[in-house]
């Protein structure tokens, strides 16, 4: 408890305790900040469009994993992880190696947003299909027969039947993506080309801020970020207990 | 059963288009790029030689050598401190009712979806020698955190504190206390217990934890950048070593090094995923 406190706690409310410090002037004069706000503006943005792109592929992926089958299918299994287990850095890195400078296939998307929505996708890429993958494999099949046997066709069997049990799951992973989305930091330093105003990030921002030594500043972005993220793990557990609570 | 799975495999033309696109969307983003490091690591460029031979010139360098062992010894630090401290948090979490439990269970859970250099940030905030709160007592008596080592390890213990603790709980909870309450019945004491009943049963969810706490702390990047000077030879850490490097247009090297990390998270997965079903049949 001593450990958590020391490692966790005390920073975070010391995070909290610089940025409203200043009371609620400095907060305003920090966020409307242009370079500061049309930051925090394009990672709520790429982080959307992130998560719902993640929310589509993520469970078409799912969906391809658990209900078909063929050659070269644990391969794919092991592809899907790839990007939780590298180093951020090195996720910045291999993108640049095929989508930057000198690339084999000649797309450069260094310094653009298309970079930075691409990196997101590639780091938030297993959320959606790893929380929907197990709730898919439970499904019962006996479900889908009934339905099949009353004439139900397979698209009606996947709007009516498939699709609401998945929804929790989908939702979970889709928030967690977004989560992760907007607070992503190495992969997108290489790629982003940090633009103040056009592609720089909230976390670049902060780091601009600490290495300006204008530490209640990134106090201020750290504290909207920590805020957000707080928000959507209260929203994801909610969400898990009222499903607990009807399965 | 049998009829069942005739549904299930009913293959249209969808599903083979389905599973055209799903393949060709991994290809692109995540199978292609990363096979493209090796070659990047090892093919010549400008005035950089390629081939094996000067890739492990690189790799011996001495700054190369600096940066990863300080990211070994930190990272076992941080391995360590997690795994004693997750397997106390996880118990203190299911064994025990207290005030604010669940505020705790979700508080364990926030170095996953805070970003890394909030945290670096926080870090700082509470112990650098200048800003923070504690950094003044704690430089008097000799310890210096922020830009050092012991910073480095706080920050990558940080970011991989809930790995263990996730991996743990839903095990303990599901084994449950008899075999615990059976043992102390028979007067078998606290650690006992612990020893001979608990450690155990929850084994395999613990070594898996380590390495994905493992993993994570290799290549923690974002906490360390903000924590670290990222000198070469104080403090830099190899994912700084590649980012570094890159920037310095010294992109072999940056390779190289990235190359080693690839192959570290790879080797990490294939553990993984090897220990997944022997846990199960557990």
């Amino acid at each position: 408890m001593l450990w958590f406190s020391v490692l966790v706690l005390l920073p975070l409310a010391a995070v909290v305790v610089t940025a409203t410090e200043g009371g609620w002037s400095t907060f305003v004069s920090v966020v409307s900040e242009p370079d500061t706000r049309s930051a925090l503006l394009l990672t709520v943005g790429e982080a959307l469009g992130v998560a719902l792109v993640n929310a589509v592929v993520g469970t078409v992926i799912a969906w391809v994993l658990v209900r078909d089958d063929f050659r070269g299918k644990r391969l794919l299994e092991v592809v899907i992880d790839v990007p939780f287990a590298l180093p951020t850095i090195v996720a910045g890195l291999v993108l640049l190696s095929l989508y930057g400078p000198r690339s084999p296939i000649g797309v450069n998307v260094v310094g653009t947003r298309t970079g930075i929505f691409l990196a997101l996708l590639f780091v938030t890429l297993p959320f959606v299909v790893r929380t929907v993958q197990p709730v898919l494999a439970e499904l019962d099949a006996e479900v889908e027969e009934a339905a099949a046997s009353l004439g139900a066709n397979q698209a009606t069997i996947l709007r009516r039947i498939i699709l609401p049990s998945l929804v929790p799951a989908i939702t979970a992973g889709t928030s967690l993506a977004f989560a992760r989305a907007i607070s992503e930091f190495g992969s997108l330093v290489l790629i982003a080309g940090n633009k103040a105003g056009e592609t720089e990030v909230a976390s670049l921002r902060i780091l601009k801020y600490i290495e300006g030594d204008y530490y209640e500043k990134a106090a201020v972005v750290a504290f909207i970020l920590l805020l957000v993220s707080a928000l959507v793990i209260v929203a994801l557990d909610v969400v898990s207990r009222r499903v607990a609570v009807r399965g | 059963m049998a009829d069942s799975r005739l549904i299930r495999s009913r293959r249209g033309p969808v599903t083979y288009v389905l599973r055209v696109l799903v393949v060709l969307y991994l290809f692109l983003l995540v199978a292609w790029p990363v096979s493209l490091v090796a070659d990047r690591a090892f093919r010549a460029t400008g005035t950089h030689e390629g081939g094996v031979g000067p890739f492990l010139e690189r790799l011996t360098d001495p700054a190369t050598v600096y940066a990863f062992n300080l990211t070994i010894t930190v990272a076992i630090w941080a391995v360590i401190a997690n795994t004693v401290f997750g397997v106390g948090i996880s118990l203190l979490l299911v064994r025990y009712r207290f005030v604010g439990r669940r505020v705790l269970s979700v508080l364990v859970d926030l170095p996953l979806s805070v970003s890394p250099v909030v945290v670096g940030l926080a870090l700082v905030l509470a112990y650098s020698s200048t800003q923070g709160w504690f950094g003044g007592t704690l430089e008097t008596i000799g310890i210096q955190v922020i830009f050092s080592t012991p910073g480095l390890i706080l920050a990558t213990a940080f970011v991989s504190l809930p790995l263990v603790v996730r991996e743990v709980v839903p095990v303990l909870e599901e084994i449950g206390t008899d075999a615990e309450q059976a043992a102390r019945s028979l007067g078998a004491n606290g650690r006992q217990v612990f020893r001979r009943i608990t450690l155990p049963s929850i084994k395999w969810a613990v070594v898996y934890g380590v390495v994905l706490t493992s993993a994570r702390s290799l290549g923690e990047f974002g906490a360390v950048k903000i924590v670290s000077s990222g000198a070469e030879f104080r403090g830099e850490t190899a994912t700084l070593f590649v980012h570094n490097h890159y920037q310095a247009f010294d992109e072999p090297a940056a390779y190289a090094a990235a190359l080693v990390l690839v192959l570290i998270s790879i080797i990490a997965l294939v553990v993984v995923t090897y220990l997944r079903p022997k846990e199960e049949r557990a």
